[in-house]
């Protein structure tokens, strides 16, 4: 067992070498994949929408090869800390929870009212059933004012639940949702919720050096509107 | 990939399915199944040679030796499969890591631990940062295989374990007999009349190997399932060429298709090999195939 165990290692190691020789500075971005308009996989299988957009662009300036990886939500930090990937941006919003373990770039969408997408006009959040995708602020949100929260892996299992009844109404990013309203009797509801605080791009905190790559990169597409056309093109929120 | 899918809005139904079922999605969908297969074609032998080693080592005569081989087959049994998907993946990549950047990187100074991260120096990185995509898939698939061969190899240990003793005692005195020593008895008389006490108990461990392939997504490597769900999701116009709804069941009854299919030709294979096995075996399915002969 052990020497199995040794010998693999050492298979590892050499196999390592041999790759050893080719070197430079590539940035892993990893991202969902399953957030449109943010970040999706589109026909051709590839990572597509705002956040692809702006990650090429910010490499771009920030004179980076980069490349992008997909994860599941659920386990999207603790793989950036283990080091599968230097950055995620992924409509990751800047919390201070999140802040503990890892360290954001200055936001690049402002902060935007989460919105419901419901069955009906009529629905009473405050003692409806609220469905959420799990480890977001919308799911942390509803928690904390002690409604009754449902969580999915995903963000298209948030809004299945409330088309087959399962829930009364989702709580997400109002532009994930607009897409859903008016199919299937979905609604969107008047009321909406301030929380969070924009969103950025997440770093390991002993990455200090990239996350100051990637600010500078992001104030200059703010300086020069980039940012905001970026913006308006997929309607993912509010202009700065 | 055909000329007509330029505009799929304008196409009757089965050529809009035609150009919808070979997008580049669907062909990632496609070389997972690809990946499924290679999977389990790769981890079948070795979980048996990890089983192998560890069934032999536990009824060695070196006590140290048996008691690794027991200690191995207690511990990873006794480990919930995600639990044991999730941590240990990780803790092996970090092992590796760590000892590279032990070799690579004598002179490094600063903690591997800081806080929650995990550094070591970039050298050490694996698959290094700079490798490119499949280098990394490739890397992380091989991680899955050795995860999967250790978890199931302890599991077919079990079951070896249990065949070897189930071999009756007369075979082996009567190899004795002929004064063959303890490794000729071994590998000429038990190893070859074990596998047909091993097959029922190795025939539901395939079965079970096959459902849980789907745990390759923990690690990162994209399966049938996640492309099914992937795909079956409700799909905008803004976004795609071929918007449909919520399709998620037509892409899992598809999977449920397959696996049973997979599962049906399987057990139509171990049944042979039972039969074969069974052969001049002194066990009842070999008395009644020596009856039917006779």
């Amino acid at each position: 067992m052990k020497k199995l165990i040794l010998t693999t290692a050492a298979l590892a190691l050499s196999a390592g070498l041999a790759i050893a020789a080719s070197h430079g500075a590539t940035v892993r971005l990893g991202t969902e994949g399953a957030y449109a308009p943010w970040n999706f996989i589109n026909d051709n299988g590839e990572v597509d929408g705002f956040e692809r957009e702006l990650g090429d662009e910010l490499c771009k300036r920030a004179e980076l090869t980069c490349e992008w990886v997909t994860n599941e939500w659920d386990s999207i930090i603790p793989n950036l800390v283990s080091g599968n990937y230097d950055a995620i941006i992924a409509g990751m919003s800047i919390t201070d929870e999140r802040d503990e373990v890892i360290d954001f770039t200055q936001a690049y969408t402002p902060p935007d009212p989460s919105s419901y997408l419901a069955t009906s006009a009529d629905v009473d959040v405050e003692s409806a059933v609220i469905a959420a995708q799990a480890a977001t602020i919308q799911a942390a949100f509803i928690a904390e004012q002690g409604w009754t929260l449902v969580e999915f892996a995903t963000p298209e299992e948030t809004v299945a639940a409330v088309r087959n009844g399962e829930a009364d109404a989702v709580l997400a990013d109002k532009a994930y949702l607009e897409p859903f309203a008016g199919q299937d009797g979905l609604v969107m509801l008047e009321r909406s919720e301030m929380i969070g605080g924009g969103v950025g791009m997440g770093l390991r905190e002993s990455d200090g050096e990239l996350r100051a790559k990637f600010d500078a990169a992001i104030q200059s597409m703010k300086d020069d509107g980039t940012l905001n056309t970026l913006i308006a093109k997929w309607e993912v929120a509010s202009t700065w | 990939m055909f000329e007509f899918c330029a505009d799929p809005e304008t196409l009757d139904t089965f050529r809009w399915f035609a150009c919808y079922l070979t997008t580049g999605k669907h062909i990632g969908m496609y070389w997972s199944v690809l990946t499924v297969l290679a999977l389990l074609a790769i981890t079948a032998p070795a979980a048996l040679f990890f089983g192998f080693a560890g069934a032999s080592a536990a009824r060695s005569h070196v006590s140290p030796v048996s008691w690794l081989g027991k200690a191995y087959i207690a511990v990873v049994r006794g480990v919930p499969d995600i639990a044991f998907f999730l941590f240990f993946v990780i803790a092996l990549d970090q092992m590796f890591e760590y000892l590279r950047h032990k070799v690579k990187c004598p002179d490094w100074t600063e903690p591997i631990r800081q806080g929650n991260d995990f550094i070591v120096c970039d050298a050490a990185k694996l698959p290094l940062g700079s490798s490119p995509q499949w280098v990394h898939e490739t890397y992380g698939f091989f991680l899955a295989v050795l995860t999967f061969a250790i978890v199931f190899g302890a599991f077919t240990a079990n079951v070896l374990f249990g065949a070897m003793r189930a071999v009756p005692r007369a075979q082996i005195e009567t190899a004795e007999a002929y004064g063959m020593s303890r490794r000729q008895a071994f590998w000429r008389v038990l190893v070859p009349q074990m596998w047909v006490y091993a097959l029922p108990g190795l025939g539901n461990l395939w079965m079970i190997l096959i459902k849980a392939t789907p745990l390759l997504f923990l690690l990162g490597v994209e399966d049938i399932v996640y492309w099914a769900k992937d795909l079956g999701e409700t799909k905008h116009a803004r976004f795609t060429d071929y918007p449909h709804g919520d399709w998620r069941i037509w892409y899992f009854l598809a999977l449920l298709v397959f696996y049973l299919t997979f599962t049906w030709i399987s057990e139509k294979v171990i049944n042979r090999l039972t039969k074969r096995l069974s052969h001049g075996q002194a066990t009842l399915g070999g008395d009644a195939q020596r009856k039917v002969t006779a």
